[in-house]
């Protein structure tokens, strides 16, 4: 079978914002948006069919300004969220706003491709995340398992929390906090933790991991110099409530508990620039993702501090169907964190790398260039895990 | 004679002598022989080594005794055939002719023998009785005399009687006197201290007083005796405490008291408690000069006094007792083995604390020689002593002491490393006056690499005195193996090699990333050193090692190649690292040049920024450290002309390239110049003019795929190569990958972009130099621009021919 190649899509456009469609857990899909100074932005939603190997996509027009950054509700497929440059007379100012996808989008409307493709639609604005007295947003991150009611967005050193009311359209600011300190603060990126009844978030800014609750809207932890140079982006274990992952311009993506914030618990170092994402499989937390500007795609297996238990022993039965994979599994050695695999279908910069809300064993990854690359772990490997 | 003449006629059997006559003359005689034998009643079987005959008695034998000449006949005729009778019968009669001329001729050799015989005999009839009237004349006299003498003796014999008497008398009269006056004696001897003479008197007169003490004067003497012996023995015991007369007087004492009848077991434990006491002596003046003052002799003294004192003392000692109590047997030879087992402990924790106090110390030699006397001077109570052990803990104590010396150099040696760094740290620092010249990188680094090899030069020569041929020690097994292959080579030498690459790894490691902690220029001399350490002098130092101590321990050791390998992986490590350091240095330069512009109301490009100039100028300066080039003004040292062939080569070929470039400057600047042409003009009407007109996005992706689909993709931090050239390539590819990634994330305006334009038209005139590959440079100033291109909503270029003017004038 051909099916662990990979598929590639193009974007006529740079893009750097990738999102998987977090409220949809049956169909494959992914939401891109584009960075253009000159022409109308758009969100690619593209839907991909497992079975077939098929891309479809469907593209909306985001004419306010290119994208920075895209999340989507968790709550409500058809809502989503992005941050965008808006330039005014030689000003940049980078704006968050909360969308809804046209209904005839929504998955379940079968509507013909050709069709869509002619037609291009434009989202609805639900409502903007007044930012002006706040600086530049960076980015917008949902409640993970909320009723989608509640966002933070991190808007130059300020981080703020806001309630959508009367279905999203109006957004209320309930409450923020702002870093103090020396120097242009700014953070880069932010994550919502899962954990702790959705009460943790944790950003980034310059070298340092900070954690926030978001209740009192303190600071809880903070990792100084988490990296020896800029922290591009977090992630949450999904399963182990402390652990914590980080990347950035030192090419180093570390594992941390926060409960000991001295330490990384672990580091890798195999990428050759700068790592601008990483991303934990939203199942099975020792499979992490990361994307690096040096156009590469690294998939490792973090066995060790990874939720599930070693030495998944596998019966013979089951094996006796898979001839090929019998001699590495006799040899029944306790895992090593590894790199299961460098995808490098890229030729520049990858921003931004996330697995599929509907599928844990697949992946999207995007490069400056508009080149999107879906691929899945490797068989083997997956039913490793499995078995 | 009848009898044997005639047992073989008839004898002479027909089957008896096959032979012929002169075979069988031998043969008869034996027979005939036997036949007297026979006939002297001598038995048969004294006639040994014959062959045992037909049966004797058989009758039918012609010479056997018990022939039968009726059975014979008998049986002949019954037998034998006619003509075999007659061969008998003549055979027969020539035997008896042979008997009977044999006769005759005997009868007549030996008559005249018979004629003399009687005449003899006849005269010696006269002579005897002429003897036998002497001999009654003889037994007369005798007579006579015998009646004299027993008359004499009996007139004697009273006489004699008495004489024999008052001999005994006098003899016993003088033992008595010497009984009487032995007491006397005895307190004389005891006065004049003669107390050898004493014992040997008591000795004497003991056994008969002992005998005759039921007699009352005997007693009586016995009794003055035993309180003058005792008196003696009293006076020997005090003289024996006191002590300061000296082991050997000290022995004769615990001899005379032996002979005096002591016992011995107490002797033995009151011997060594005394001996024990003067030994605790030497030990108590030891330990003082340990004692807490500081000035205490050097540690060749203290061994010295230990040697002459303690060890000397406890030769005599044990010398002595062997000597006095050798009937003790195995228990007395324990008993001393236990003795000097204990004291030689405490000997021993003396000695080792003396040496611990030296530990410190520089001066091997010192040290060696105070072991070598240490060692030597235990090797006789060793020999004497062999249960104790002293001579193997003795042995034990200096392999320690030379491990721990061992340690020491190495400390010592990492000490020196650090040293050198610190001093080098602080060249590096130390503010360079204006217009002169700090020194250079190459010469510190010659500065450290000699000062680090003469170190280990000098660490090597202190302990090679361990091995010298003249130290006692030097032949142990410990010194000619382990202490060699594992202690020397292994421990100090390749132990400070890789200690060495740790240290020097462990600035690659740093957890300050900034940077900042470790200056660059340190990390380049250090990943030179390293190479240098791999090239030549890891391998001259190994074998000058083996060489020095001729390591004949079987042992493993770590192969050269292996510690090559190891140096070369710090160097590359180091000098990676110094990449990342130095490219993150300018990176952060351009970042911050970048991200706090602002490009969208920025005025219209007049110059170069000067962030550029920076750039270019410390790019400049990275490249005028090289330490990696040639290094002209080397100071000549040890090595340094061997150390360089191996690189050098490949650095002269380097710097050949370049100096090739400088021949060709004239045309490498036109090519900079046709490049810059291509680089904007050509992109006007080029292939890059798309991305400049708003007409077909699709064009720029594609083209910029297409040329990606040509270039290889660039690894921005990967390892580097040992020369110049690489390492430039690499903190360039760095700082410029670094300027992409930051253009792509601001937006910018027309002349935002035309400053870009300025800027890396400016990068790259000045920066094409020092890489390998100026198409690299090419390509991601390219890519710079065409990002910058793309995040501008206006892009209007420059005219080429004015961004050729402004950095011209820049």
């Amino acid at each position: 079978m051909e099916d662990d190649a990979p598929v590639i899509y193009g974007l006529e456009f740079q893009a750097r914002a990738l999102t998987p469609q977090t409220a949809e857990t049956d169909a494959i899909r992914f939401l891109v948006g584009t960075q253009s100074l000159k022409y109308d932005n758009q969100i690619h939603i593209i839907d991909f069919d497992d079975e077939n190997n098929i891309i479809s996509k469907n593209v909306l027009l985001h004419q306010v300004g290119e994208i920075w950054h895209i999340s989507a509700s968790p709550a409500d497929r058809g809502v989503l969220a992005t941050c965008y440059n808006n330039t005014s007379d030689s000003k940049v100012l980078t704006c968050a706003a909360v969308w809804r996808m046209p209904k005839e989008l929504e998955p379940g409307s079968h509507e013909s491709p050709d069709d869509s493709s002619s037609t291009a639609h434009t989202l609805e604005l639900l409502c903007h995340l007044d930012n002006t007295a706040h600086g530049s947003m960076a980015c917008v991150a949902w409640e993970p398992t909320g009723d989608g009611k509640k966002v933070i967005s991190l808007a130059d050193n300020h981080i703020l929390l806001w309630d959508l009311q009367e279905s999203s359209s109006q957004a209320v600011l309930a409450s923020s906090a702002s870093l103090e300190g020396k120097g242009q603060l700014k953070f880069t990126s932010g994550r919502w933790s899962p954990h702790h009844n959705c009460t943790q978030v944790a950003t980034a800014n310059d070298t340092a991991v900070r954690g926030w609750d978001t209740r009192s809207m303190s600071q809880i932890y903070c990792i100084e110099n988490a990296h020896g140079q800029l922290v591009r982006d977090l992630d949450f274990n999904p399963n182990k409530q402390y652990y914590l992952a980080s990347c950035g311009d030192d090419c180093k993506v570390k594992f941390w508990d926060t409960r000991n914030v001295t330490e990384p618990v672990k580091t890798l170092e195999e990428h050759s620039h700068w790592v601008w994402s990483v991303r934990y499989n939203h199942s099975h937390d020792q499979l992490v993702l990361t994307g690096s500007s040096d156009s590469r795609v690294i998939l490792s297996n973090m066995v060790s501090i990874s939720s599930e238990p070693f030495g998944h022993l596998v019966d013979d039965d089951d094996l006796s169907d898979q001839e090929e994979r019998r001699p590495e599994e006799k040899s029944q050695e306790p895992p090593q964190d590894s790199v299961i695999a460098t995808y490098e279908e890229h030729e520049d910069s990858v921003y931004a790398v996330d697995w599929s809300s509907a599928d844990p064993w697949l992946f999207a990854s995007l490069s400056y260039d508009g080149r999107l690359v879906i691929n899945r772990v490797p068989r083997a490997l997956k039913y490793h895990i499995l078995l | 004679m009848a009898a044997a003449a005639a047992g073989p006629g008839p004898g002479s059997g027909p089957g008896d002598s096959p032979e012929g006559p002169e075979a069988e003359a031998p043969e008869r005689r034996r027979k005939a022989h036997g036949m007297l034998k026979l006939y002297y009643g001598l038995s048969e079987g004294e006639a040994a080594g014959r062959p045992a005959g037909p049966d004797p008695l058989d009758p039918t034998d012609l010479n056997g005794a018990h022939f039968d000449p009726e059975v014979y006949l008998d049986k002949l005729r019954r037998e034998c055939p006619l003509a075999q009778l007659m061969d008998s019968e003549t055979d027969m009669v020539r035997q008896i002719r042979a008997l009977d001329s044999d006769m005759q001729t005997l009868v007549y050799e030996n008559y005249n023998k018979f004629i003399s015989a009687t005449d003899t005999i006849r005269k010696m009839k006269n002579d005897f009785r002429k003897m036998e009237d002497e001999m009654d004349r003889l037994a007369t006299n005798m007579a006579v005399i015998t009646d004299f003498s027993a008359r004499i003796s009996a007139t004697l014999q009273d006489r004699h009687e008495r004489i024999t008497k008052l001999a005994g008398v006098h003899a016993l009269l003088r033992k008595l006197q010497f009984l009487f006056e032995l007491p006397s004696r005895l307190t004389k001897c005891v006065e004049l201290g003669a107390y050898g003479q004493a014992v040997r008197y008591q000795g004497r007169a003991r056994a008969v007083l002992q005998q005759y003490q039921h007699l009352p004067s005997f007693r009586a003497i016995q009794d003055d005796c035993q309180v003058i012996t005792a008196r003696l023995a009293q006076q020997l015991r005090q003289r024996f405490r006191e002590g300061g007369s000296g082991a050997p007087e000290q022995a004769e004492c615990v001899e005379l008291l032996l002979a005096l009848g002591e016992p011995a077991e107490e002797l033995c434990e009151e011997f060594l408690a005394h001996a024990r006491g003067r030994l605790e002596e030497e030990l108590r003046s030891l330990e003082a000069e340990l004692g807490p003052s500081p000035p205490a002799p050097d540690v060749l003294e203290f061994t010295d006094r230990g040697g002459s004192g303690f060890v000397g003392g406890l030769c005599q000692v044990a010398a002595a007792y062997q000597e006095l109590f050798a009937a003790q047997g195995p228990a007395g030879a324990e008993r001393l083995a236990a003795f000097a087992r204990e004291l030689g402990g405490r000997y021993f924790a003396l000695v080792e604390r003396r040496l611990a106090q030296e530990q410190g110390g520089g001066d091997n030699s010192l040290l060696v020689r105070a072991l070598d006397r240490f060692h030597r001077r235990l090797r006789a109570p060793g020999a004497l002593l062999a249960a104790a052990g002293l001579a193997e803990a003795a042995t034990e104590i200096v392999e320690r002491v030379a491990r721990e010396r061992l340690g020491h150099h190495l400390q010592g040696l990492r000490a020196a490393f650090l040293g050198c760094l610190t001093d080098v740290r602080q060249a590096l620092a130390a503010p360079r006056l204006a217009g002169k010249e700090g020194p250079g990188l190459a010469e510190l680094l010659a500065n450290v690499a000699s000062s680090i090899l003469s170190h280990i030069k000098a660490s090597l020569a202190a302990v090679h005195l361990f091995t010298a041929k003249e130290v006692s020690f030097s032949n142990k097994p410990y010194f000619r193996g382990e202490f060699c292959s594992q202690g020397v080579r292994e421990g100090l030498i390749v132990g400070f090699i890789r200690s060495m690459c740790q240290t020097a790894q462990s600035f690659c490691d740093s957890p300050g990333e900034k940077g900042g902690a470790t200056p660059p220029a340190l990390l380049l001399l250090l990943s030179r050193l390293c190479l240098d350490y791999e090239t030549a002098t890891i391998s001259y130092v190994l074998t000058l090692t083996d060489e020095q101590f001729l390591v004949q321990d079987q042992s493993p050791v770590t192969p050269v190649s292996t510690l090559c390998a190891e140096a070369r992986e710090t160097a590359r490590r180091l000098l990676t690292h110094y990449v990342k350091v130095q490219g993150l240095v300018i990176s952060q330069m351009l970042r911050k040049s970048v991200e706090t512009r602002d490009w969208l109301s920025t005025l219209e490009p007049r110059n170069v920024r000067a962030v550029m100039k920076r750039v270019v100028e410390d790019t400049t300066a990275i490249d005028v450290q090289g330490i990696l080039g040639p290094r002209p003004g080397l100071p000549v040292g040890w090595r340094i002309p061997m150390l360089w062939p191996p690189c050098s080569a490949c650095f002269h070929h380097q710097v050949g390239l370049l100096y090739e470039e400088g021949v060709r400057k004239a045309q490498s600047s036109d090519s900079s110049k046709r490049t810059f042409s291509v680089y904007s003009s050509s992109r006007q009407q080029g292939r890059y003019a798309p991305s400049y007109t708003p007409s077909a996005p699709m064009d720029t992706n594609l083209l910029s795929n297409i040329q990606k689909l040509f270039s290889e993709r660039i690894d921005v931090f990967s390892p580097v190569e040992f020369n110049k050239v690489s390492v430039l390539t690499g903190i360039i590819k760095i700082s410029l990958k670094t300027l992409l990634e930051c253009v792509r994330l601001r937006t910018f305006g027309r002349f935002g972009l035309q400053q870009v334009q300025v800027d890396c038209h400016f990068l790259q005139l000045y920066l094409w130099r020092f890489v390998a590959d100026e198409e690299l440079v090419h390509l991601l100033l390219d890519e710079v621009v065409a990002s910058a291109a793309l995040r501008c909503p206006d892009p209007v270029p420059m005219e080429p021919s004015v961004v050729e003017v402004i950095c011209e004038r820049g």
